[in-house]
């Protein structure tokens, strides 16, 4: 299908918000609805988590990730939701005009009349929990690692200690087990866990898999591969308490310390962020504080249920279509006045056709070049002329005037723009 | 007899590259030999990238001279090499009334090293050029010829030129010893064999102590690895425009603030000497160090900005200055030694080295000259080393021309820093080949955005191991030992 200039309300991300968010825009009336993806399927993260428990609130089942993803990509795809895969968006303007770029699809350059902004979250690193040691191979966030088992299908070490209870570490450990390594123990810097309390009775308990909370990882050792990390204990204050050190040999350290929505592309876009969330301000809408861009899921905050996902995109999804639907009625009620044969240019700009029905319009101009002689000022719709008056000289220092009167609306309701021109007699 | 050459350089730092690059010039076989994966991997590239003014060294030191003859070399330097730099100046900012005389003894010092430009602005004008200053500030000495670099790519450039020159180069190469005939050097010995030359250059760095000794030659010197730690801070949450000094202590610049050519602030480093010359761990004691001395110029810096935190090691020497009457011991050593021939000789290239390698690359050439080496240049020397095309510096319409020519350069494999598949092959079959992650990393500067490379991680091991015909598995982070992967998913080890 070719790529139209324009699109009703284009989504950002294909993960269970954006898929929810196009869905529910089709269903309250956009027509041209195109999601961006940058990776080369639909689904998002989702495609990585092929443990269960997702669909428990919305379908009443307990489903794998893929699975729950697959189910609204076929209601997307029968709702003939238009998609671009493996295509980054590069900006979003404040006016809603995204650039993207893409090896199968070139540089992409469109206009929206309504955004969902639907990129989801991504990881803390290493970094921003600020861990000592070497740089080596071995150090992963958890959803790195998960792509690389349940995508790529390669393992990337054999002994783990994670850092942190979050759910995606919990799942890895037992993912990992069921691949054969051996997971040494999960740390936690916390006193209480960080994830759900089911992940850590079906991921950690059941596979014998030690907690450790109010641990932390104190330095990383190794050179060129992980080799082994020293753990602490800490106190409230997340200080390390002198003497309680253990080395633990491993050859990787997986991280699972948190998600922070990713918002690079909203910032650009001039949309106001939450200092505290992360993400972007929106109203119960999910309206930015930029007209026309709404956000959902985690791009927002962190969920911790992907159903809560898909609400929150069928929720901006409708408020986005009713944007563009609006935005369609004001494109059709607006016409641009277009400056014709020596008019330099007209003001207004654009004509509202609806105020005609009332009252009248006042065009006023510059002409380009003097004309000394009698002339007649015209304004046309195509070739039909709507309404001419005389002057008796034009002058590009001196404005002219012409007026449009509610006796003009039926022609001017008509027309897909208006031309002002200069006529000589 | 083995493969014999004209010159072969010890160390694939900034340094041996610059000696490599303008010793190309030349009618000279040359070899570079670099023990790593890849060149620049040692402290040229983890320091502050700073072309640094020259008014800290001591005068009459050689590290005075070679850094205030080389900052005036960078915007030639940085044209013809097609590498970003940029003539910032830097402040030395005091901060209290009691560090403002330090102030005057360093404009002194940089005067009488030659430093153009310098003069002391007042508190209230410090303030007005930078915002987040420490609002104590009393006063900063200001140097317009400071400027900041990608010192990555100064390595790298050098090297790449330096090959398109004639020059070879081998990595995972480790010299092991001389090979002398009497008192000449007439080759060396390396764990990929044996290479025969004439002269042999000394630029290994931290190592450079070991390769001396190994001729014979100054047994006293001695490298102290002196670690310095560093944390990048995110752009999006805090941009410091001005490189930031604070008044320097006995041993060193302090910890600085400032900004880098990508728009990330660079807080570090501290000095800490270190035993193992291969210990650039950071350490939670000096990412608090980092924080106090941060705090100290710019107190609106929060830990919770850090994108990345490294360390890297200086070469401290102990040579004493040479210069009558300058009471300094660990000043550069650049020389030809009387007790064997064959040997250019390069120590203790600490700080200011970075910026004063081109400067070291001509003295090189100098003492060569000297010591009768009739240096021919070559007619179809070639400067210039082209740029390639970098994704994200390019205004859409050129990136809309870029995709059209290659459409790999449509698909971004970073995201935080833009970094584009065509721009990675394109490195993968450089004239240096980048075959590791962070060989890929130093030269597009993919991985080094707030997600830290967690998203682009497995896209890179899989283009690497789609362009150089091998398995994932085979794929390094920076060498043998350092692979990603241990084995493919349903092989659940005996």
């Amino acid at each position: 299908m070719a790529l139209k200039n324009k699109y009703d309300v284009v989504v950002i991300g294909s993960g269970p918000g954006g898929l929810a968010a196009a869905i529910s825009a089709k269903k309250y009336g956009a027509e041209d609805v195109l999601i961006i993806e940058r990776d080369v399927e639909l689904g998002g993260i989702l495609l990585q988590c092929i443990h269960n428990g997702f669909g428990v609130e919305i379908f009443k089942e307990d489903l794998p990730g893929p699975s729950y993803a697959q189910r609204f990509i076929n209601e997307a795809m029968s709702l003939k939701v238009e998609t671009l895969l493996d295509t980054m968006v590069l900006e979003i303007t404040p006016q809603r005009r995204i650039f993207a770029s893409s090896k199968i699809n070139g540089f992409v350059d469109i206009q929206a009349r309504a955004i969902v902004l639907a990129m989801g979250c991504r990881e803390r690193t290493r970094a921003q929990v600020r861990l000592p040691g070497t740089r080596p191979a071995g150090v992963y966030t958890a959803g790195t690692a998960q792509r690389w088992v349940n995508v790529e299908g390669y393992m990337p070490g054999k002994r783990f200690v994670i850092l942190g209870s979050g759910d995606i570490g919990m799942i890895m450990a037992r993912r990992l087990t069921f691949e054969g390594a051996k997971v040494e123990r999960v740390l936690e810097v916390m006193p209480y866990l960080t994830g759900l309390t089911r992940n850590y009775v079906q991921c950690l308990l059941d596979y014998d898999i030690p907690l450790q909370l109010q641990h932390t990882v104190k330095r990383i050792l190794g050179n060129q591969r992980v080799e082994a990390i020293e753990s602490v204990r800490v106190n409230e204050k997340w200080e390390p308490i002198p003497g309680t050190e253990e080395i633990i040999p491993c050859d990787t350290l997986l991280l699972s310390v948190g998600l922070i929505p990713e918002n690079e592309l909203s910032k650009k876009a001039g949309v106001q962020l939450d200092a505290l969330t992360g993400g972007p301000v929106v109203d119960n809408n999910f309206e930015t504080s930029v007209p026309g861009i709404f956000a959902a899921g985690n791009v927002v905050h962190v969920y911790d249920l992907v159903d809560w996902v898909t609400e929150a995109g069928l929720a901006a999804g409708k408020s986005a279509a009713r944007f563009a639907l609006a935005e369609r009625r004001r494109e059709i009620r607006h016409i641009p006045l277009l400056a014709g044969h020596n008019v330099r240019y007209v003001v207004p700009h654009e004509l509202d056709k609806q105020t005609l029905m009332e009252e009248e319009v006042r065009l006023q101009f510059r002409v380009k070049q003097p004309v000394e002689e009698p002339v007649w000022v015209e304004v046309h719709n195509e070739n039909n002329l709507i309404t001419r008056k005389s002057e008796r000289y034009v002058r590009p220092g001196e404005m002219v005037t012409i007026v449009l009167t509610p006796r003009h609306y039926e022609e001017v309701e008509r027309a897909g723009s208006l031309t002002v021109s200069i006529v000589e007699r | 007899m083995p493969e014999t050459y004209d010159v072969i350089v010890i160390g694939g730092g900034a340094v041996g590259c610059m000696v490599a690059r303008f010793l190309s010039r030349y009618r000279l076989s040359i070899l570079l030999i670099e023990k790593e994966a890849d060149i620049g991997m040692g402290a040229s590239s983890a320091n502050s990238a700073i072309i640094h003014a020259g008014y800290d060294p001591l005068p009459g030191t050689l590290k005075a001279k070679m850094n205030v003859a080389a900052n005036l070399m960078w915007d030639t330097l940085a044209g013809e090499l097609n590498i970003p730099f940029e003539r910032r100046g830097d402040y030395v900012v005091a901060i209290g009334p009691q560090e403002l005389p330090k102030l005057e003894l360093l404009l002194e010092q940089g005067r009488k090293n030659g430093v153009p430009g310098m003069h002391i602005i007042s508190a209230e004008e410090m303030r007005h050029r930078e915002p987040n200053i420490n609002p104590d500030v009393s006063g900063a000495l200001w140097a317009p010829t400071g400027g900041i670099c990608d010192p990555f790519a100064i390595s790298i450039a050098a090297a790449e030129n330096a090959v398109q020159n004639g020059v070879r180069i081998l990595l995972e190469t480790a010299f092991e010893d001389f090979i002398m005939d009497g008192k000449r050097i007439v080759g060396i010995k390396t764990n990929r064999g044996d290479f025969g030359c004439r002269w042999a250059v000394n630029a290994a760095g931290l190592y450079s102590d070991v390769v001396m000794h190994k001729a014979g030659v100054r047994p006293e010197f001695r490298i102290t690895p002196r670690r310095g730690e560093y944390c990048i801070l995110d752009r999006a949450e805090i941009t410091v425009n001005n490189v930031l000094f604070p008044v320097p202590s006995e041993i060193s610049k302090g910890i600085l603030v400032t900004a880098t050519l990508h728009g990330n602030t660079i807080v570090g480093p501290n000095a800490q000497d270190i035993e193992d010359k291969e210990d650039r761990a950071v350490t939670y004691e000096g990412l608090g160090e980092l924080w106090d001395g941060a705090h100290k110029l710019v107190p609106s810096l929060s830990p919770r900005y850090v994108i990345a935190v490294f360390a890297g090691l200086r070469a401290s020497g102990n040579a004493p200055c040479e210069t009558p009457g300058v009471n300094y011991n660990h000043d550069f050593i650049i020389e030809i030694p009387n007790k064997v021939q064959g040997l250019v000789n390069l120590g203790g290239i600490e700080s200011p080295g970075l910026t004063s390698a081109p400067a070291i690359a001509l003295r090189v050439i100098e003492i060569l000259k000297d010591a009768g080496e009739k240096l021919e240049e070559k007619p179809d020397w070639q400067p210039i080393r082209p740029p390639r095309p970098c994704f994200r510096n390019l205004p859409h319409e050129e990136q809309k021309r870029l995709i059209e020519l290659d459409p790999r350069y449509g698909r971004i494999v970073c995201r935080c820093e833009m970094v584009t598949e065509g721009e990675i092959v394109a490195e993968i079959h450089a004239p240096i080949p980048a075959r590791t992650y962070d060989a890929i990393k130093r030269r597009t500067w993919l991985g080094t955005g707030r997600c830290l490379g967690s998203f682009d991680m497995p896209r890179v091991v899989d283009i690497l191991a789609r362009e150089l015909g091998i398995s994932p598995l085979a794929i390094t982070k920076k060498g043998p030992g350092s692979e990603f992967l241990v084995r493919p998913t349903k092989q659940v080890e005996g």
